[in-house]
């Protein structure tokens, strides 16, 4: 086994690749006998963030909390109600779906069922060329030629190509989705719950591949997932989310080592731990997610939060800056700083 | 003083026939659970946890599957070899199943209240007013919120969690010696799981019985195993206490499944990889199963089925490295 040492983090002189404004993707809910629109679920709630190039950005929220929504509204596969989405300097929100097309070329998505997301009469050769083809890149040999290159480089066997997608196994069907998505040489890759399907031992397979095609390849990444030991493997920065909205953003070892909002904090206690001595204090939280077409007024968490108080049901909190890049949307953290500075 | 056991297994094997194919599920397996503890069978897809649990329920999907041999013994009693009638009465009474898709395993068309009472009437002969009384009174016990209004509620008007306590609501309604959770947490959120997990350790004290748990999950089986059997192709190749098998494991399988998981504490580059993928149950290799993706296999291992070996009185390995002297003089020191 290969141990390779992880570059010192070049990203932070870097721009930012992807830039997120102010982004709401909301759905309309219609009803009543004029099926009106009575209401919307904001599955994405004023969310602002940036990802810098070579950096892997982590998501991590429950289900419900809007992560996949997200990572589809970034990549124009759903439309936008307000913000902006600046890819490369370039404001990409209200570009036609065919100009939009072309910003496709750069920013590809990992799917989270390898058993859904692959053509199962399409042939894996045919699966992995094919981005090639709608984006008009090379000729027939060149496309074959880097086909081959990257079923090799994926992990895949080289006799993979002439095989269908249900002749492989889960871990192999992503490899398929990896190499397809890698096809056109993209700049970013949304990765949506990309191991969430897979066992164990294969999991940790394609994590490690994702590792080093990012060092190979100057990828960047935006990894969606609701395991938090996993994303905290993979990235270098991480949004928690909840409910729409981005609650806490940092640098993943100030987010584990020094987790602000009181749902980060319950989140990672609930974490069962793979030691049988590991004793802790475990915040056990209470209810459900709130239904996101009626959200708590004030803070989205308040309901579920131990130490809420009068002023979240009040006023929404905002993200604030906590020091060291550790932005924390929490009353607790204000009311705290005003205090002192009092 | 010597426990009691509650269930034994003992050489069991179940098999399911497609056309030419045999599907060896489970092969020969043997386990026991004490009176009041906490098993925990952990494996990946394929590796036959889910039919060894349900060869105790006798809920082996047939026609195409059967149990070929072995034996179940449940409180004295043989449960292969008792009538479908017989078994429906130990069902859901005295070995009751908790199973992982808390929103396929309940009657959509049948009211909460219905589903958690059905148990009672039919196993206990209770009349519906009685029956009413105890459902609510499960319902608050598994902390879900206004019970009396949830009793008339249909599955669909419930979240995950709530359906997955509804579930265990019905299977302690009657008491059970032992409880089956099959991924009890799995379609569960984190939040959620932590929530779920800490009902069942508690109700299994309140209820005083067993809990066999089956998971993938190493963080839920360090939390809640007293024991642990690892499953790999249909067989046992490791069994011990949770606490030798964190600290001591000794089959490379066990142990690449605990390096393969990313921990929180510890910041590393790569993660353990174990290469290849778990065999197909019709065409397992001859010797060792895992040999094909071991690191340490040699020639013996491909030749040969391997035994279970003893470590100590608590601790069985299925893994000829373990009688190499030298490993075990490195074992010993340690």
């Amino acid at each position: 086994m290969i141990i390779t040492e992880k570059k010192p983090n070049k990203s932070l002189t870097k721009k930012a690749l992807l830039r997120v404004e102010g982004l709401k993707t909301y759905f309309p809910v219609k009803g009543g006998i004029f099926n009106k629109t009575i209401g919307h679920v904001k599955a994405v709630n004023d969310i602002s963030f940036s990802v810098k190039r070579g950096e892997t950005f982590g998501i991590v929220g429950e289900s419900g909390s809007g992560k996949s929504t997200l990572g589809q509204t970034i990549l124009r596969l759903q439309k936008p109600t307000s913000g902006k989405i600046i890819f490369q300097e370039e404001d990409i929100t209200n570009l036609s779906d065919l100009q939009v097309r072309k910003y496709r070329r750069h920013m590809q998505m990992v799917f989270q069922d390898p058993y859904a997301s692959l053509n199962p009469r399409m042939k894996v050769g045919s699966l992995i060329e094919e981005p090639m083809i709608v984006h008009g890149l090379g000729s027939s040999d060149e496309r074959k030629k880097k086909v081959a290159q990257l079923i090799e480089t994926v992990g895949l066997p080289s006799d993979a190509i002439l095989k269908y997608p249900h002749e492989f196994s889960g871990g192999q069907r992503q490899r398929i989705g990896i190499a397809r998505a890698l096809s056109i040489n993209p700049q970013l890759i949304i990765a949506d719950e990309p191991v969430s399907a897979l066992d164990v031992s294969i999991q940790s397979q394609v994590l490690n591949l994702l590792r080093d095609l990012q060092e190979e390849f100057d990828l960047t990444y935006l990894f969606i997932a609701h395991d938090l030991s996993v994303v905290k493997h993979i990235s270098d920065r991480i949004g928690v989310m909840y409910l729409g909205k981005i609650v806490e953003l940092s640098s993943k070892t100030s987010l584990y080592e020094n987790p602000l909002h009181p749902y980060t904090q319950s989140l990672l206690s609930a974490i069962p731990v793979p030691d049988p001595h590991a004793k802790r204090e475990r915040i056990i939280l209470q209810g459900d997610i709130p239904n996101p077409t009626n959200p708590p007024s004030g803070c989205v968490f308040r309901t579920r939060c131990p130490s809420a108080y009068e002023r979240c049901r009040q006023e929404s909190p905002t993200l604030t800056h906590h020091g060291e890049g550790h932005y924390v949307a929490c009353h607790l953290y204000t009311d705290l700083k005003n205090e002192v500075e009092k | 003083m010597k426990t009691e056991n509650i269930l034994e297994v003992t050489d069991l094997k179940t098999y399911f026939f497609r056309g030419k194919k045999i599907f060896k599920a489970v092969d020969g397996v043997s386990f026991h659970i004490e009176k009041g503890e906490t098993l925990c069978i952990v494996g990946e897809s394929g590796s036959g946890k889910s039919i060894t649990s349900l060869s105790i329920m006798g809920l082996i999907p047939e026609p195409g599957g059967r149990i070929e041999s072995g034996s179940i013994t449940f409180d004295g009693k043989d449960l292969t070899s008792i009538t479908k009638k017989e078994m429906m009465s130990i069902r859901g009474n005295d070995v009751s199943m908790i199973f992982q898709e808390p929103m396929t395993s309940l009657n959509p068309v049948l009211t909460i209240g219905f589903q958690v009472m059905e148990p009672l009437i039919e196993h206990r002969k209770w009349k519906k007013k009685n029956a009413k009384e105890k459902a609510i009174e499960l319902l608050n016990m598994v902390g879900i919120a206004r019970a009396d209004e949830i009793f008339h509620s249909y599955p669909h008007q419930l979240s995950g969690g709530m359906r997955q306590r509804v579930m265990i609501a019905i299977a302690i309604s009657c008491d059970p010696k032992l409880l089956i959770a099959d991924e009890p947490t799995t379609a569960l959120d984190v939040t959620i799981q932590a929530q779920i997990l800490d009902l069942l350790r508690t109700i299994k004290d309140d209820i005083d019985s067993s809990i066999l748990l089956i998971t993938h999950d190493l963080g839920v089986v360090a939390e809640m195993a007293s024991r642990v059997i690892v499953m790999y192709g249909g067989q046992i190749v490791e069994e011990a206490t949770v606490e030798e098998i964190f600290d001591f494991p000794k089959h490379p399988y066990t142990k690449g499944l605990l390096g393969s998981v990313p921990k929180l504490e510890e910041e590393r580059d790569r993660l353990i990889q174990i290469k290849g993928i778990v065999p197909s149950a019709d065409k397992y290799p001859k010797g060792c199963r895992f040999a094909p993706r071991c690191k340490f296999a040699r020639s013996e291992c491909f030749d040969n089925e391997i035994m279970l070996r003893k470590v100590n009185s608590k601790h069985f390995v299925r893994c000829v490295l373990y009688d190499d002297p030298l490993v075990k003089i490195k074992e010993e020191k340690k």
